[in-house]
C-alpha cells in the first residue's frame, strides 16, 4: 500500500501526498478501463483530485477494517458511472486488494460497471441511475442527526446530473431540514454525453441555484488539492454546503481533456498505450519529486 | 448483422421527411439511441431534454396534445421505470400519441451492469391500458415496427437492444401491430391458424421476441437434429397480443416455450400463460431472467450464464418434453 508518509510527520496529510494519490487514482482508472474494454474514463479522471482529497486528505473518517462502523462518514458517488475512481480510492485505502481493480466490469467481479453496495465494502449505496444520490445522502444525514452522531455525509454529483429534477427536490429538503452535516460536491466539468452541458441543457447559474435553495455555496478549482481541502474543512454554517468544483473532463490524459467523446469509451491499443504513458509518466515524475 | 438502434435512427429520418409533425426527444443519450441522426437532419424538430427523463415524458405528452407525433428515446431502464408515473398519468391515461422508443433493453447491455439492464420494462408498459408494446427481433423488423408505430394513433412502447444482431426476420414478411409472424417452419401465421387440429404435429413451439428469436431458431435447429419437430414464432407485438396465433400453436404442439430477454414475470411469458390458462390450458415453459437483477459481463456471457442461449433452451425444452 501507498505510504502514509506525511501522516507520519504529524499534522494532516500534505498536499503533495494527496496529489500523489490523485495521480495514482488516475493510473488505476486508465488501467482498469483499458483492461475492461469499456467504462467511463472522462468523468472518473475529472473527479480524481476531489476523491483523493476526500479519502487521502484526512477528510473522510472511514475504517477499511470496519467498513460498516456506525460513526463513519458517508460518501455517496451519485455519478455512479465514475465507479473506477471510487474503486481505485477504496483499494488504495485498503478496503480490498489493489489487484482486484483489473477485474472491473468482468463477469463475476465485485466491481460492477456501476457501484453495487452489496458487493463492495466501502460502497455505501448502489448508484448508476443519475439524480438519486443526493436523496440518499439526505436520508443518511437525517439518520445521523436522529442518532446524535457527528458523522458527515458527502455526495459527488455530475453537472449534467443536476438536470434531474430529483436533485432539486433533494436540495430543497436538505435546506428545509437544515442539514449542516451534509456536503455536496458538483464535478463541474462542463460536459455530458451529448456535448457541452451549456448546449444540451444549461444548469447555470449552478452555485446561485444552490444558494437560492438555501444552501451555503463555495466555488473552487477542482484540480487544486489546496482549494479542495480548504473548502472541505470549512466549518458548518447551519445549513448544507455545496462545493462547485471547476474541473476538466478527462483531466490527466491530454487527448481526453475536454472531449465529450471520452465520457464512456475505453482507450484501446495505441490510445491505451498513450494514455498509460501519460499517467505513468506523471506518477514517475512525482515519485522523483519533480 | 445490424443493431436495431441503427435502423431506428435511419427510419426516423425517413419518417421525418414524410411527416412534418414527427418530433423527437432524447435525454442526453442521442448518440447511443441514434436519435442523433434525426437531430442532424431536422435540428428544429429535435429536443435534447438533458438528463431529465420525467420532464421529457411530460413534454412529449404536451407536444402530442397539440397534434405532434413525439418519439421519446433513452435507455429502457430510464424510459420506463424511472418515468412510470409520467407515462401512466400524462400519456397513457389521456391516450396521447407518444412513441417511446427505448434502446439498451435486457441483459445484453452487458458490462454497465444491473442498473442499466432493463428486465422489467415490458411488464411495466404492458400493464398500462391502451399501451402498445413491441419488441422487434432485428433491424428489419425494427424499421417496420417504428413505421407501424408512427401510423398507429395512441401510445406505443418499442424496446430495442444495444448490440448488433443477426438478421432473422423472414424475407417478405410484414410486421403488423397485434400479429405475430412465423419464422420457422416456412408457413404463414394464417396457415397455422387455419390448420385443422393436430395436423402440424409440432413437438415444441417457441414464442419469442427480441434477441431471443435468434436463440430459439438455434434451439430448434438443435432439436430438429434429434428428430424433435419445432416451430418458432416471433411475437414482437406483445400487446396487443396475438391470441389467435398463440392458441393455434398450443393446439398444434406438445409444449409451448415462451422466450424473452426479460424477467419471466409479467412479460411475453406472462402474456402467453394468461392467454393459454384462460382459453386452452397447455404446458408452457418460460425462458427468461428468473426474478433477479442482472450484472456486469459481456452480452454473450450473460445470455449463457442466465440460460438464454440456443443450446440451453434446447436442453430445457427436451427435458420438459420427456
Ligand atoms: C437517470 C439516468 N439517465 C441517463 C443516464 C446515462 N448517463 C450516464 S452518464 C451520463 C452523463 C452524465 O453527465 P455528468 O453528470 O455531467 O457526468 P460527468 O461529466 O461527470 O461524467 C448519462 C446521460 C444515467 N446513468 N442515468
Ligand atoms: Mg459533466
Amino acid at each position: 500500500m501507498w505510504k502514509l508518509q506525511s501522516e507520519m510527520e504529524g499534522g494532516g496529510p500534505s498536499i503533495e501526498y494527496v496529489e500523489e494519490m490523485a495521480s495514482r487514482l488516475r493510473y488505476h482508472i486508465i488501467r482498469m478501463v483499458g483492461a475492461a474494454g469499456s467504462g467511463h474514463p472522462g468523468g472518473s479522471l475529472s473527479s480524481s483530485d476531489i476523491v483523493a482529497a476526500l479519502y487521502f486528505g484526512g477528510i473522510l473518517r472511514v475504517d477499511p477494517r470496519n467498513p460498516l462502523w456506525s460513526d463513519r462518514d458517508r460518501f455517496v458517488l451519485s455519478k455512479g458511472h465514475a465507479a473506477p475512481v471510487l474503486y481505485a480510492a477504496l483499494a488504495e485505502k485498503g478496503f480490498f486488494p489493489v489487484d482486484v481493480l483489473l477485474t472491473l466490469r468482468k463477469m463475476g467481479s465485485p466491481l460492477q460497471g456501476h457501484p453495487d453496495c452489496k458487493k463492495v465494502a466501502g460502497v455505501e449505496v448502489s448508484t448508476g441511475s443519475l439524480g438519486q444520490g443526493l436523496s440518499l445522502a439526505v436520508g443518511m444525514a437525517l439518520a445521523g442527526r436522529l442518532d446524535k452522531k457527528d458523522y458527515k455525509v458527502w455526495a459527488l454529483l455530475g453537472d449534467g446530473e443536476c438536470q434531474e429534477g430529483q436533485v432539486w427536490e433533494a436540495a430543497m429538503s436538505a435546506a428545509h431540514y437544515k442539514l449542516d452535516n451534509l456536503r455536496v460536491i458538483v464535478d463541474h466539468n462542463h460536459l455530458q454525453i451529448d456535448g457541452p452541458v451549456e448546449k444540451v441543457m444549461s444548469v447555470e447559474p449552478i452555485a446561485e441555484k444552490f444558494s437560492a435553495f438555501g444552501w451555503e455555496t463555495v466555488s473552487v478549482d477542482g484540480h487544486s488539492v489546496r482549494e479542495l481541502l480548504e473548502a472541505f474543512r470549512r466549518p458548518s454554517a447551519g445549513k448544507p454546503l455545496a462545493i462547485i468544483a471547476e474541473t476538466v473532463k478527462g483531466k490527466g490524459v491530454k487527448f481526453m481533456e475536454g472531449v465529450a467523446g471520452w465520457h464512456g469509451k475505453a482507450p484501446q491499443g495505441e490510445e491505451l498505450d498513450r494514455a498509460l504513458a501519460e499517467v505513468t509518466m506523471r506518477e514517475k515524475a512525482e515519485e522523483r519529486g519533480q | 448483422m445490424r443493431a436495431a438502434r441503427d435502423a431506428y435512427g435511419e427510419v426516423l429520418v425517413e419518417l421525418g421527411k414524410e411527416n412534418a409533425d414527427i418530433v423527437v426527444l432524447d435525454a442526453d443519450l442521442s448518440s447511443s439511441t441514434k436519435t442523433s441522426v434525426f437531430a442532424k437532419a431536422f435540428p428544429d424538430r429535435f429536443f435534447n431534454m438533458g438528463i431529465a427523463e420525467a420532464n421529457m415524458m411530460g413534454v412529449a405528452a404536451g407536444l402530442a396534445s397539440a397534434g405532434k407525433i413525439p418519439f421519446a428515446s433513452t435507455f429502457a431502464v430510464f424510459a420506463t421505470g424511472r418515468v412510470y408515473d409520467q407515462i401512466r398519468q400524462s400519456i397513457a391515461y389521456a391516450g396521447f400519441n407518444v412513441k417511446i422508443v427505448a434502446t439498451h433493453g435486457g441483459l445484453t447491455v452487458g458490462p454497465d451492469g444491473a442498473t442499466h439492464q432493463a428486465l422489467e420494462d415490458v411488464a411495466l408498459m404492458r400493464v398500462l391500458p391502451g399501451m402498445t408494446v413491441i419488441v422487434p427481433s432485428d433491424a428489419e423488423e425494427t424499421k417496420q415496427a417504428v413505421r407501424a408505430a408512427a401510423g398507429h394513433v395512441g401510445p406505443v412502447y418499442i424496446r430495442l437492444g444495444r448490440e448488433a444482431v443477426p438478421d432473422v426476420f423472414p424475407a417478405g414478411a410484414t410486421f403488423e401491430i397485434g400479429k405475430g409472424n412465423m419464422f420457422l417452419p416456412g408457413i404463414s401465421r394464417e396457415q397455422v391458424i387455419a390448420a385443422p387440429p393436430s395436423t402440424l404435429e409440432f413437438d415444441v413451439s417457441f414464442i419469442a421476441c427480441g434477441v431471443m428469436v435468434k436463440e430459439c431458431l438455434d434451439a430448434s435447429a438443435l432439436l430438429e437434429a434429434e428428430g424433435i419437430k419445432a416451430s418458432v414464432a416471433g411475437f414482437a407485438s406483445i400487446k396487443p397480443f396475438d391470441a389467435d396465433l398463440c392458441l393455434a400453436l398450443a393446439r398444434q404442439s406438445r409444449l409451448v416455450v415462451a422466450a424473452e430477454e426479460h424477467s419471466v414475470v409479467g412479460g411475453l411469458g406472462g402474456a402467453v400463460c394468461e392467454c393459454l390458462a384462460e382459453n386452452y390450458p397447455a404446458r408452457v415453459l418460460r425462458i427468461g431472467v428468473l426474478d433477479r437483477f442482472g450484472e456486469s459481463g459481456s452480452g454473450r456471457e450473460l445470455l449463457e450464464a442466465y440460460g438464454l442461449t440456443g443450446p440451453s433452451i434446447a436442453r430445457k425444452a427436451k427435458a420438459a418434453l420427456r
